[in-house]
């Protein structure tokens, strides 16, 4: 039939849509980082440098990439904690009560929290509150980024495990019920073994929103363009130096920040794909 | 003219012909294979048989829903009312035979009355309202409807009951008077008391309209097909009056599915 | 027999504290991790209710000396984001109309053809689109639009970033709703002679139309608030702007130029707290119509 024919190359059509997209960013950011590539070979990648001075230019993405990893490491090791004992809130001591509607709710609201109110609240509230605690640098630094970068994801985590722990079949925990086994211990023993790749996973994807993060990290990092001294001290991470650095960035400057876009769409690429993989090698 | 299948009878003046007719998944993959059949005017014809045995493929591609899924081959002829319809138009010849299915499924966002004529309403084919009224009055007597909901008309489909949202489904597929219709096992989720009433309306319906039925049930077709169909493995293993195949089963294979050697 | 029992009681004790000492830390870590919601919030409100009036909704911001006035005065600081807010409805409505057909179409598409290599692929690259950084979206919609379309920021390549985050978002909501629609719907159409494009548009998006509405409606509120790529792309305007091909203000943004000048520092309290309630107001409406359709 014609029309389903037209109808079908439509469909058909609108999905390239998206693959062009994918592509055009590929090549976009390649194009774009190519004058920084040339000017500093890879080297770019391990440079400590970050020089805007005119005649002098020398730009390095060693910083950044330290500042990223460390503060989204960070994060996760600090969430952890929090978000698995909520996702174990919701997903099983207090599952389907009216308890764990309200504090789900909770976790989710802060799900929709904009990433420059975060930063407001931690430049505002949180940092006086370091450094009443004896924070150095003003309470700016790698520290309070990753604090506040732990809340962040702490939703995602919550939300992912929680779906994923309430899906251990209850056969399963019953039978560990039936032999005596504590609360603890059926959940230690059976829920969370049965669990453990889709746990793993949401982390992982977590992990990778905090990577990417960029108003709340700006605003608390510090700006500074090199490695920081200590966990303490401030720097840069790549989504916070493209923020900062981008006004009437030109020339070589502009693709040495497009080269580091490039390599942060790659790093949160690759962790979502790892992410998503593991996630359906579950399913 | 070729020759017909084994094992089946002749009829005279057939509704719906259908010669030589194969239906392949992948190459050399045959759901159907190779049937010849006509099908009696004004009578209620059972295809029955074991599960994968291609009765609901046999349906399906008389009006070519089978088509649905890829890689599907189709070979042989169908004719309906003496006119070929192997290359008719698709959507042409879906309005001349009407389906309705195992699961009853009114459209859950048009009311009662929309979801009667949606045949039309859906193909935009615009109808005077004193038109439209008729249609819905008419089909829904015919399935015995009409005093049921004539006066909530407007009311959305899905708060009926399972077994009058079936007998909705029936009216709506008789709304462009068809020449067969063609039902996919439409008792088997309902209640045994809806079931009934389903089974009577299409033993009254056979006086205007030529009906081709899939069931797994044997008791049903016992008791309200005219004609019936047996397959198995995509084969055309007999076919006759009901009264007869199953008190004279004429093929071994016949006779072991109806004393329930194998399902 | 009796130490058996007695060593049974002890190790029964011993497990019964551990788990009951397990669920008070579950409780108490799980609270603390909703503490924060409840600061900002209430942070939010106490500082920022007291500049929300209708002025603020219609007016546009004081320059930075009238800030200055107002501080020294103690008086409440003048204006409002008019020209965010506009800003903001401008980009979020051409974001719109860029992602939702595409989205809702490539979910159809996928619907349509679960098992083809194609659809697979544009799943997945749609779903690690999602993941991407929304600043590194901000440099595309720069590369894209930025330099070579409207010669400079402006409104139009704030919203293809935008649009290019939605567009995922919309795309898997699409296809997860129309999943959902027993397959019996639509064979019923087609048994009906309804050529395959009214059965989409009569049938399919229809019956799956509150789903499509959460997935936009979510999409939208998800972009209300994101500033880093508007930072690249809009950049920002003291006054309200309905010329896409220039620079246009966005909430975020305002909230942002508030921060960095210390007299309208005041300002970033109540622009949060109406960013927030639209942003939580999209959600509260989108759940809402999620849990009707159930």
């Amino acid at each position: 039939m014609n029309s389903d024919k037209v109808t079908k190359t439509i469909l058909l059509l609108s999905s390239f849509v998206i693959l062009l997209i994918a592509g055009g960013m590929i090549y976009s950011l390649v194009e774009g980082s190519v004058s920084a590539v040339k000017s500093f070979g890879f080297k770019f990648i391990w440079s400590n440098t970050w020089n805007p001075t005119s005649g002098q230019e020398d730009y390095g993405a060693l910083p950044f990439i330290a500042g990223t990893i460390v503060t989204s490491v960070a994060a996760l090791i600090i969430s952890l904690p929090l978000s698995f004992s909520a996702s174990l809130f919701l997903g099983e001591y207090f599952r389907g009560t009216k308890v764990a509607a309200v504090i789900g709710t909770m976790v989710d609201l802060l799900a929709g929290i904009p990433s420059i109110v975060y930063g407001l609240w931690g430049f505002y509230v949180l940092r006086p509150f370091l450094i009443d605690l004896g924070l150095p640098n003003q309470g700016f630094g790698i520290f309070t980024a990753s604090l506040i970068l732990a809340i962040m994801i702490i939703p995602y985590a919550t939300s992912l495990s929680n779906e994923i722990i309430s899906m251990v079949p209850n056969e399963l925990k019953e039978a560990a019920y039936s032999l005596g086994a504590t609360r603890l211990e059926v959940i230690f023993n059976v829920t969370v073994p049965s669990a453990r790749s889709g746990i793993i996973a949401s982390y992982i994807l977590s992990f990778g929103r905090a990577l990417g993060e960029t108003m709340a990290v700006t605003m608390l990092i510090g700006n500074a363009n090199r490695i920081p001294e200590s966990f303490f001290g401030t720097g840069n991470t790549m989504a916070s130096v493209i923020a900062n650095q981008f006004g009437e960035a030109d020339g070589l400057k502009l693709s040495s920040l497009i080269a580091i876009g490039l390599l942060l769409f790659l790093i949160t690429g690759i962790i979502n794909a790892i992410g998503k993989l593991i996630i359906k090698k579950m399913a | 003219m070729t020759k017909m299948s084994e094992n089946t009878v002749n009829i005279k003046d057939p509704v719906l012909s259908i010669r030589n007719l194969s239906v392949s998944y992948e190459k050399g993959r045959y759901a159907v294979k190779d049937v010849s059949v006509d099908i009696k005017r004004n009578a209620v014809t059972a295809i029955m048989g074991p599960s994968g045995c291609g009765k609901s493929t046999l349906l399906r591609a008389i009006n070519r829903m089978h088509e649905l899924y890829e890689n599907i081959e189709t070979e042989g002829k169908l004719i309906l009312n003496g006119k070929d319809i192997t290359d008719m138009p698709t959507i042409q010849l879906r309005r001349m035979a009407g389906m309705v299915f195992q699961r009853p499924n009114p459209f859950p966002t048009m009311s009662i009355y929309d979801n009667v004529i949606a045949g039309y309403k859906l193909n935009g084919m615009r109808l005077k309202r004193k038109e439209r009224d008729d249609i819905v009055e008419r089909s829904l007597r015919d399935v015995t409807l009409w005093e049921e909901v004539k006066d909530s008309l407007h009311k959305k489909g899905t708060f009926l009951s399972g077994g009058q949202q079936q007998r909705l489904c029936i009216a709506r597929a008789l709304a462009f008077d068809p020449e067969v219709i063609l039902l996919d096992e439409p008792t088997s989720a309902l209640d045994p008391v809806a079931t009934a009433k389903v089974e009577d309306l299409l033993v009254k319906l056979k006086e205007q309209y030529s009906i081709i039925m899939v069931t797994h049930n044997m008791a049903q077709a016992a008791r309200i097909s005219d004609y019936s169909m047996f397959m198995y493995l995509g084969e055309l293993v007999e076919y006759d009056k009901t009264k007869n195949m199953f008190t004279k089963p004429r093929d071994r294979r016949t006779e072991e599915y109806l004393t329930g050697k194998f399902g | 027999m009796e130490v058996a029992t007695q060593i049974k009681n002890t190790n029964l004790r011993r497990r019964s504290i551990k788990d009951k000492s397990v669920k008070i830390l579950v409780v108490v870590l799980s609270l603390i991790t909703i503490s924060p919601i409840v600061l900002i919030i209430y942070e939010l409100i106490a500082k920022g209710y007291r500049q929300l009036s209708l002025d603020f909704i219609i007016k546009t911001p004081p320059d930075t000396f009238e800030a200055m006035t107002a501080l020294n005065n103690g008086e409440i600081i003048p204006g409002g984001i008019v020209n965010g807010i506009t800003g903001t409805l401008i980009m979020v409505i051409m974001a719109s109309i860029i992602a939702i057909p595409v989205g809702v179409v490539t979910g159809i598409y996928l619907y349509e053809n679960p098992g083809k290599t194609l659809a697979n692929i544009t799943r997945n690259i749609s779903d690690i689109l999602q993941g991407i950084p929304s600043i590194v979206l901000g440099l595309i919609a720069y590369i894209w639009i930025v330099k070579p379309i409207t010669n400079g920021y402006s409104a139009l390549a704030g919203s293809v970033s935008l649009a290019i985050m939605m567009l995922p978002m919309i795309i898997r909501s699409t296809e997860e709703t129309l999943k959902m629609i027993p397959q019996s719907i639509k064979e019923a159409a087609l048994a009906l002679g309804v050529p395959y494009y009214k059965v989409i548009l009569k049938v399919l998006i229809p019956t799956g139309f509150s789903g499509l509405l959460t997935g936009i409606l979510l999409g939208i509120s998800r972009i209300l608030g994101e500033t880093a790529p508007l930072m690249l792309t809009a950049l920002g305007s003291s006054m309200i702007n309905l010329d896409i091909t220039k620079p246009t203000s966005a909430v975020p943004l305002m909230i942002w130029e508030f921060y960095n000048d210390p007299n309208m520092v005041d300002l970033i309290w109540s622009s949060s707290l109406l960013l927030m309630i639209m942003v939580l107001g999209l959600n509260l409406v989108s759940k809402r119509i999620a849990a009707r359709t159930k």
